[in-house]
């Protein structure tokens, strides 16, 4: 409290009559509306405590006569972009992968839905850019175990591939060693045919005959596969499991059976022709 | 607290009183040539063919293009707003040191625009002294009226401006159509509502408190004068000691102050220069005019209130000759300096702005990509921005790499050395290329590559570094 206002002398105005070791300090005085501006950012903050959201309890907060909550306006906001967005995906959904492509507003709407999409269902096992891993394809290269034409990934990605969908691709690879279908040495012998046939190390002529009798029927007799069983080509550089020896050994004798989600049962049509456009476009699509 | 020693203090309301004279002229003149630029310019067509808006002046933020005649900034080209604002403040530092405060005075928006209240308001309540009387008397009819058609007139000014104010930044012509038929958006009329607030606050209501109170310039401005800067000066010398005097009576043992007090109240501050220099004052000059006038009038010597520099104030108090202004001093070189260097690297940049951008990302998920013929594959979002107005057609190429295959991503073409493509006008073409190396030739992990782009006569448009990423055996 103010205790002994002087007038100073040389200024001719008040003290504060504020005093420390001898030294006052001049009264500046504020004008009023200046103090009145700051009653009103009380008088603001009063009414937004009533209306919004603002005082902690220990259980929780009061609500606000407004009722106004983030996540509604985040659901308000995601409603209201879905709607913008309704007409589009109504358009993927009824229109032919064809008449997409053609048309570049539509086509690049499908590809950003399809990204979304692959970064929410598909990165966990195919990698965030599509790069795939062991034992889970990579979808940016140019081999493909069951096609890489439009219709054929659409088709993988609805029913899934090796799951309880009726209509999953379902092909299974004989499990040669573990069944006693071949013997230890005769699997070590395919397995080296099998690594000539990508020009890695030499084959015995035992390793070409069992190949023909064994493996010939998915993987065709020059070992280049066959997409309609889901047989994967042999002469190339692409292994899904490794190949190096001791992983073709392994798969050859205890087989390999990846499994993949029908989307059908969890996405929409729309999400999935998205999905199939993006996963074509990230550069091995036929 | 009794009132003497409040806090706060009430507001002292301030009745200028008009005044003719030299620089009321030249701030009548500065109102007509700011505001009338500020209501013309976005008036202005600059046709610029389909597709682009005809305003000379827009700045489209939905859009994200700054439209100055035939330039178009792109939003990455923002440094050059930072560019301008440095040199508008070297520009007011500058002018500052030479002629004080000089921009508050005469070219402030909130100068300008309480000029313009301030005249609405003489015209409707009359001068000064009618001003106060009605002020003071009871509630009247006529009292009424007056108020109520001033502020109506000020409000309908305010208006104006805000609506000016929106015209920078949307079409005009067809946006002000829009304002009367309650079509255009919320953000317009928002933005007119703000304008329209806070010109008829600003000017009308707050006037001298926002330069007293809220403006920061009038802080700091005492670190860019010096007693070689041109201010309002007061002739205390000459005009002290001051006293009333009658036609006939002797001038001998007084100063040439008449204590009209003209001075005073023609301040749109509502200071008395006579206290010397003070942080309040806006050096508009209308206290010089009205000096001159008195002393016309008692026939002494006009400049009492006087255009000056402190130096040579007293050297004149001192009786000395005043000697020469010096406007070149090292303040005033260095601003200069600085004025020039700014103004200097903005023309460059702006003459080596390239009107074709090209941008490269790589993909890093998955680095690289082994092809089942054992190639490698790395893929690129390349961005080609097309600043021109009309189509640009480009031919797209990398360099570093041998016998590298160039590809656009799903566009059915599997490898022209150049693929040709083509960006729409005043937009980014953005493209994912994939690009494809034999494996022999893509041993290093990490290779240095460039892309390019070429015009239809094979000049180099543009060029972006980036590397190639292969297994690294």
């Amino acid at each position: 409290m103010p205790t002994k206002i002087e007038k100073d002398a040389i200024s001719g105005r008040d003290t504060t009559g504020h005093e420390w070791d001898g030294v006052k300090e001049l009264n500046t005085p504020l004008p009023t509306w200046w103090v009145y501006t700051f009653y009103a950012t009380i008088v603001f903050a009063v009414v937004y405590c009533v209306l919004y959201p603002a005082l902690p309890s220990l259980s929780g907060h009061t609500t606000g006569l407004l009722g106004y909550t983030n996540r509604a306006q985040l659901a308000r906001d995601l409603d209201e972009q879905a709607k913008a967005r309704a007409k589009y995906v109504e358009r993927i959904r009824t229109a032919s992968f064809d008449e997409i492509r053609k048309d570049p507003e539509l086509y690049s709407f499908a590809v950003a839905g399809g990204r979304s999409a692959f970064q929410t269902n598909c990165m966990q096992c195919h990698g965030a850019g599509g790069g795939g891993g062991k034992g889970f394809p990579a979808l940016v290269d140019d081999d493909w175990l069951w096609g890489g034409k439009i219709d054929q990934i659409y088709q993988t990605i609805r029913f899934g591939i090796r799951n309880a969908n009726e209509k999953s691709r379902q092909t299974n690879m004989p499990r040669f060693g573990v069944d006693g279908v071949l013997t230890a040495d005769q699997v070590g012998a395919v397995t080296d045919y099998v690594l000539s046939l990508s020009g890695n190390g030499k084959a015995t002529p035992e390793g070409a005959k069992i190949f023909q009798e064994q493996c010939a029927a998915c993987h065709q007799a020059t070992g280049k596969g066959n997409q309609e069983m889901g047989a994967p080509d042999l002469t190339d550089s692409i292994w899904l499991y490794g190949g190096d020896r001791a992983s073709v050994y392994r798969t050859v004798f205890y087989a390999r059976n990846g499994s993949m989600p029908a989307w059908s049962e969890r996405l929409d049509e729309a999400t999935m022709k998205m999905l199939a456009l993006y996963v074509h476009a990230l550069g091995g699509g036929k | 607290m009794d009132g003497g020693s409040s806090l706060y203090a009430a507001r002292v309301r301030v009745y200028p009183h008009a005044i003719s004279g030299t620089w009321r002229r030249v701030k009548w003149a500065a109102l007509v040539l700011l505001l009338g630029l500020y209501y013309i310019v976005p008036w202005l067509r600059w046709p610029r063919g389909p597709g682009a808006p005809d305003q000379a002046i827009l700045l489209d933020l939905d859009g994200r293009r700054g439209w100055i005649f035939d330039i178009v900034l792109w939003p990455q080209e923002v440094y050059f707003v930072t560019g301008f604002l440095i040199l508008g403040a070297f520009g007011l530092f500058l002018a500052t040191s030479l002629f004080g405060r000089v921009w508050c005075g005469f070219a402030c928006p909130q100068t300008v625009w309480t000029d313009l209240f301030m005249m609405v308001e003489r015209a409707i309540e009359g001068d000064r002294n009618e001003r106060l009387r009605r002020d003071r008397g009871a509630l009247s009819l006529d009292k009424a009226v007056r108020k109520v058609t001033k502020h109506a007139a000020w409000l309908a000014i305010a208006a104006a401006t805000g609506g000016a104010w929106i015209f920078y930044y949307v079409d005009a012509p067809s946006t002000l159509v829009k304002i009367f038929r309650g079509q255009a958006s919320m953000e317009v009329y928002f933005f007119i509502g703000l304008f329209t607030a806070t010109t008829y606050l600003l000017a009308g209501w707050a006037r001298e408190q926002v330069c007293t109170y809220m403006c920061p310039w009038p802080r700091f401005q005492s670190a860019m004068l010096d007693e070689h800067s041109v201010i309002v000066t007061y002739q205390d010398w000459r005009g002290e000691k001051r006293g009333k005097h009658k036609a006939g009576d002797s001038w001998e043992g007084r100063g040439d102050c008449v204590d009209c007090r003209l001075c005073v109240n023609v301040c749109p501050m509502g200071i008395d220069i006579r206290d010397g220099q003070q942080l309040e004052c806006i050096g508009c000059g209308l206290c010089v005019d009205a000096c001159n006038e008195t002393m016309a009038k008692v026939e002494r010597p006009l400049g009492l209130i006087r255009w000056d520099t402190l130096a040579r104030q007293q050297r004149r108090s001192e009786g000395k000759p005043a000697g020469r202004w010096r406007p070149v001093r090292a303040r005033t070189v260095l601003y200069g300096l600085l004025l020039l260097v700014v103004a200097g690297a903005m023309l460059a940049a702006f003459l080596l702005r390239s009107d074709v951008e090209l941008s490269a990302q790589r993909d890093r998920s998955p680095n690289f990509v082994r092809l089942s013929n054992g190639d490698i594959r790395n893929a690129y979002t390349v961005k080609i921005s097309n600043k021109r107005q009309g189509e640009l057609g480009v031919r797209l190429g990398v360099r570093g790499l041998d016998a590298a295959r160039l590809a656009i991503a799903d566009s059915g073409e599997t490898g022209a050395d150049r693929p040709e493509l083509s960006v729409r006008s005043d937009a980014v073409g953005s493209y994912r290329v994939l690009i494809t190396v034999p494996a022999r030739a893509a041993q290093a992990a990490t290779t240095p590559i460039a892309f390019f782009v070429l015009d239809r006569q094979g000049r180099e448009l543009a060029a972006h570094a980036s590397v190639f990423v292969g297994p690294g055996r």
